[in-house]
């Protein structure tokens, strides 16, 4: 199947500067991500603060332009921002906030926010307008009578779902989720991934969906993506790096998360903190907290190389594709 | 135990527009009240200034020079030519509030119009945009306008257009800070990514979110710029005679404040009193178009 998104080596950089007159130091927030996202698919993001998950996700939908690399969109080249090429392919692609609070516009009923893709876009004529945004409130589980509600006067879980509801309201084939349930509570996260991907399956939606939650991609993602410092430490199916982990890193990630009923078992806990971004490490910019780091690994810096079916690792340790299917 | 009556019969004209208007109206503090009041009232005056003006401004009683208040035919008293302190006040109210509605709007417009410009376009537009507010603040503005009105004239249009200009640095200021906070994160940003044109951005987003802030600058420039056109035209270069203003009148009356207090005493109390009703309502709009504190 077409590739529906396609970026490759995506970089951003930022300066930084320490002080009144220190020196602008760059920090590559992201560095050389590569990754591809079928139509219908979800593809979960996974790692730790600052390892650029949600920079890759602006570049991803072209509201940060990438310094290096390019995004490719149902086969074209993402328009610049701000561009009207780049509005009109918003109709295509939307984003999910974190904190819906903030992603609304607290003068505004939720009814005319829900509206506003299909005023921008003109999708539909005029007169189908509240019935669509009937339809869409409908779908994300708000009750016709929140519509003349004005966001502060919802819930956390409701906001959330009015801004999906606003996101999907010009039908668009790509929804980047920024953590977009990390600002609810546990109850109310499942009730919303749970929706998403009904949501997903109903209107064959691609999905990005970035989190630091392992237990909410494991549920909703089919690929992940694992990120560790602006780079891709590993990618396959859900099933297959939940299961088998081959990174460091990401068995440590994966160990860290509780099943019910069994003990936490050969736990892998990551000493230290995740490396300043400006100052990287030489080599595999994971091996100061590694506990297989070898010389190898201080030198140089590992490439992502394919590790079994449709599955990539990035690490020294990681052994040749053959025994890793075996294992 | 009692039973609540629950079947109590619900009045037909609960949602009427009138009963909703009664309402709303019971819970506006009196202050307010008499605010929104006054100002209805000076609009009022203003509009039908020609109706209800009992003499001409310009028309002459002798016989009755400087006549106390109250003495009839002259409600309010004469001046030292005998003309009618109260025709020559409605007259004023409304020559100074055409000035001063005209120039607050025409400043506000300008002001915010610059500030969005500078929110938007950031780099050289924000730098010339900030230059010329930090020029403007820093220049006496009476001193501009003497300079402006003593070089060509003064009129009628030229003054509001003057006064057009006063206080538009602290829109600029204002619009410019808001609006680059709204549109760095939050809502702006939500509705840029969902494709809207920037001029929908600032227009339906931005501006309602910030109004209220330039709702009560505005109260504030209003007063200020009755007070300054009473300034110039008390300096003779505001509104020219025969014409009057408010503050043309308590300039001419300042003369005879011992011998007649009342010619200067009556737009005083009109400035005053405006002044007041703006801020007292515009403090209370602010609140009012704010539906987080609902």
């Amino acid at each position: 199947m077409a590739h529906l998104l396609e970026a490759r080596d995506l970089v951003r950089t930022y300066q930084v500067r320490r002080g009144l007159l220190g020196k602008p130091t760059p920090v590559r927030a992201v560095d050389g991500v590569s990754l591809t996202v079928r139509p219908g698919e979800t593809l979960g993001i996974v790692g730790e603060s600052g390892s650029g998950k949600s920079t890759l996700g602006r570049m991803l939908l072209g509201i940060d332009a990438p310094q290096g690399g390019d995004v490719v969109f149902e086969g074209q080249a993402m328009p610049e921002f701000g561009t009207p090429q780049w509005r009109a392919l918003r109709a295509r692609m939307q984003l999910v906030y974190q904190d819906p609070l903030a992603a609304l516009d607290r003068r505004l009923t939720i009814a005319q926010q829900i509206g506003e893709p299909l005023d921008i876009h003109k999708v539909i004529p005029k007169e189908h307008r509240a019935a669509r945004v009937a339809e869409l409130m409908a779908a994300v589980g708000l009750r016709p009578d929140q519509g003349g509600r004005y966001p502060h006067e919802l819930s956390g879980g409701q906001r959330q779902r009015a801004v999906i509801a606003r996101a999907l309201a010009s039908r668009p084939k790509l929804l980047v989720c920024d953590e977009p349930v990390s600002a609810l509570d546990v109850s109310i996260q499942a009730q919303v991934v749970n929706m998403l991907r009904d949501l997903q399956d109903m209107n064959n939606i691609a999905m990005v969906f970035i989190s630091h939650d392992l237990k909410v991609v494991r549920n909703i993602a089919d690929r992940v993506a694992v990120m560790y410092l602006g780079r891709i430490v590993e990618e396959a199916s859900s099933d297959v790096i939940f299961k088998t982990p081959l990174h460091p890193y990401t068995k440590a990630l994966v160990s860290s998360v509780p099943v019910p009923g069994k003990m936490l078992e050969g736990r892998v806990i990551l000493q230290g903190e995740p490396p300043n971004p400006a100052n990287r490490p030489s080599g595999c910019a994971f091996h100061p907290r590694c506990s297989l780091a070898n010389d190898l690994c201080r030198s140089r810096v590992p490439a992502l190389l394919v590790a079994g079916e449709g599955r990539t690792a990035a690490c020294h340790m990681v052994e040749a594709p053959a025994d890793a299917v075996a294992a | 135990m009692t039973i609540a009556d629950t079947s109590a019969p619900v009045t037909p004209d609960h949602n009427t527009v009138l009963s909703r208007m009664r309402r709303a109206l019971r819970q506006v503090p009196f202050s307010v009240g008499f605010g929104i009041a006054w100002l209805a009232g000076m609009v009022l005056i203003a509009i039908f200034a020609d109706q209800i003006r009992p003499y001409g401004i310009t028309a002459m009683d002798l016989r009755s020079r400087l006549a106390l208040p109250g003495t009839f035919p002259h409600l309010l008293g004469t001046d030292e030519l005998g003309r009618d302190v109260l025709s020559r006040l409605i007259q004023s109210i409304r020559m100074s509030l055409v000035i001063a509605f005209g120039a607050t709007i025409i400043s506000a417009i300008f002001g915010t119009t610059l500030g969005f410009l500078a929110a938007k376009f950031r780099g050289v537009v924000e730098h010339l945009v900030l230059v010329l507010a930090d020029f403007q603040a820093a220049l006496p503005f009476l001193i501009m306008s003497i300079a402006i009105l003593a070089f060509f004239g003064s009129s009628m249009s030229l003054l509001i257009v003057l006064m057009g200009f006063y206080g538009w640095e602290r829109y600029a200021r204002i619009a410019r800070g808001l609006a680059i906070s709204a549109s760095a994160q939050g809502y702006a940003a939500a509705v840029v990514q969902l494709g809207a044109t920037p001029m929908r951005v600032y227009l339906k987003h931005i501006l309602p979110n910030v109004a209220s802030t330039l709702i009560v600058s505005m109260t504030l420039t209003f007063p200020e710029i009755i007070l300054m056109e009473s300034g110039l035209s008390f300096l003779g270069l505001g509104v020219q005679p025969p014409e009057t203003s408010l503050g043309n009148m308590v300039g001419f009356g300042r003369e005879y404040l011992t011998r007649a207090p009342w010619i200067m005493l009556a737009p005083s109390l009109v400035i005053m009193l405006t002044t007041l009703s703006i801020s007292l309502v515009g403090d209370w709009l602010r609140d009012k178009l704010d539906p987080t504190l609902r």
